[in-house]
């Protein structure tokens, strides 16, 4: 196997983008990332997009050809492939590349993630994301995304003891790293009053405990570690590229409130990098909804179960905390386009380990991790990254 | 829901028809043909569920798809059968008076419908049984 560096990233505007197709949303994405390497279209040699749901968002299938075709790749005919695991579309497209080059198949290749959200009405999108769940025996009945994260917070919430106030403070503190990322969808701080005064969607979720509707699409080039440098002089090292999966439904997991998807792929991924949680500058945590991130931070093992939410309270996960999580805003108040999220996370890590990120840097950065979850669990991708 | 997906799982929906292994006793709503335990030793036949269980956790949906839209506020759980299995469904109350550990029973109902002309989905949904 070989070592695997990103050398280039892109990420378009995150937010309501009315006047972008999503064709112009990847294209934008994958030129500024190409950009970023210095590369032209003819250095590359593959591409994966991450994509949940083109079909029910713009009627589109067939993205791979379709990515290719308007990257201006098409009469090289490079391979082009579609990745699809729900909100974990991105994370795991990120990995297909990792493979490939790690593999020796190839070797200079693009990661990307695209969702173009809002041609659809509300309820026709909230319709879509439980796509991501068992539609058969949740969707069926009337579940929605929101409603099956509400019922992970009222377990949690019923056995450990965590306050509404901690739960917010999750949204609140996103919300301050979002207004410090030029990307971001939400770019106003909030106070948990904000939050605790949002309208109910799914008992005890308040809307500001919830990700928003996103359009946006990101893109990351991974290149074998001894080329890196031909093409940038800040190459971040992949330490561990993890996946683990779970049951499709919530209610047949072992544990509501425990994600094991993310629990195994979190520690085969510090097995592979050989370092512990403490080792950690930063994190990206999959906090679709707030319950999800103080999950996240549990489960991946930077503290015990049950301890998350005083530790947000406490300021130990905010930006001049000792364990940064979500200093891109998250996907609360970076925004979610589902497919892309997973690549944002990436682009977030690989610009504050080259001390990029400006208001929001974390000083002396080294180590990063992004987590990305499919479903309510059913699908997590970890990756650690080094400079 | 194409007529055809729906019909299929009638048996499952209107009468919780799932499957028991007799080898090891373990239960499966919905119904697997495999027991994930015994594997091939394993010896599956169809279950009817009694329709009697607990209530998990819960939440209370006030934004619903298209399709629930007309309903909200509905209380949403998940229900572990006395059986065994856990299942995900609406209890028929007025929402609030969910709790976790409470007793339910299944009720045949009205799920959802395609529309005013199209097709009307029936299924189980569960009221308070104490």
């Amino acid at each position: 196997m070989r070592d695997v560096a990103v050398i280039g990233i892109g990420c378009t505007p995150f937010g309501e983008k009315w006047g972008s197709s999503f064709r112009d949303l990847f294209v934008e994405a994958g030129t500024l990332a190409l950009d970023d390497a210095n590369l032209s279209g003819e250095d590359i040699d593959a591409m994966y997009v991450g994509n949940m749901s083109a079909g029910r968002f713009i009627e589109q299938e067939h993205i791979g050809a379709l990515i290719a075709d308007y990257s201006g790749l098409s009469t090289r005919h490079i391979p082009s492939t579609r990745v699809e695991a729900a909100c974990a579309s991105g994370g795991l497209s990120f990995r297909q590349a990792v493979i490939a080059v790690a593999s020796g198949m190839e070797d200079i290749v693009v990661a990307a993630g695209v969702e173009k959200m809002t041609d659809v009405g509300t309820g026709a999108s909230v319709d879509a994301l439980a796509g991501a769940a068992d539609r058969e025996w949740e969707g069926f009945v009337g579940a929605t995304f929101p409603g099956l994260y509400a019922m992970i917070a009222t377990d949690y919430m019923s056995r450990y003891p965590l306050t509404r106030e901690q739960l917010a403070q999750v949204a609140v503190k996103n919300h301050y790293n979002g207004a410090r990322n030029p990307i971001a969808q939400f770019q106003q701080e909030i106070t948990i009053d904000t939050v605790l005064r949002s309208s109910l969607v799914a008992d005890p979720l308040r809307l500001f405990d919830c990700s928003p509707i996103t359009d946006g699409a990101a893109a990351v080039i991974v290149a074998p570690l001894d080329r890196a440098r031909e093409f940038t002089d800040t190459p971040i090292r992949v330490l561990a590229s993890e996946q683990a999966s779970d049951t499709i439904t919530l209610h047949d997991r072992r544990d509501i409130s425990t994600l094991d998807a993310t629990v195994a792929a979190g520690q085969r991924a510090f097995k592979t990098a050989r370092i512990t949680p403490k080792e950690i500058d930063l994190v990206e945590v999959h906090d679709c909804f707030t319950i999800a991130e103080i999950c996240a931070i549990e489960d991946l093992g930077f503290c015990k179960k049950g301890e998350a939410g005083m530790l947000t309270m406490e300021g130990v996960t905010a930006l001049n905390g000792d364990l940064p999580v979500n200093t891109s805003g998250g996907l609360k108040a970076c925004g979610h386009p589902v497919g892309a999220t997973g690549i944002k996370q990436v682009y977030e890590i690989v610009t504050q380990l080259r001390g990029d990120a400006k208001g929001r840097q974390i000083d002396g950065a080294k180590i990063g991790m992004t987590h990305n979850v499919g479903g309510t669990g059913a699908t997590v991708a970890v990756h650690i990254f080094g400079v | 829901m194409s007529v055809a997906r729906f019909w299929r799982k009638i048996p499952q929906r209107y009468n919780l028809i799932g499957t028991v292994c007799k080898t090891c006793g373990r239960h499966f709503f919905p119904p697997r043909s495999f027991c994930p335990d015994c594997r091939r030793s394993g010896e599956i036949v169809e279950y009817k569920f009694k329709g009697t269980g607990t209530v998990v956790t819960h939440t209370i949906i006030r934004t619903a798809s298209d399709q629930f839209e007309d309903l909200t506020p509905y209380a949403l759980a998940i229900i572990k059968l006395d059986e065994g299995p856990r299942i995900t469904a609406q209890i028929v109350c007025t929402p609030e008076d969910v709790k976790i550990g409470m007793r339910v029973k299944g009720t045949f109902r009205r799920i959802a419908a395609d529309g005013a002309s199209g097709v009307i989905y029936y299924g189980t949904k569960y009221v308070p049984d104490e």
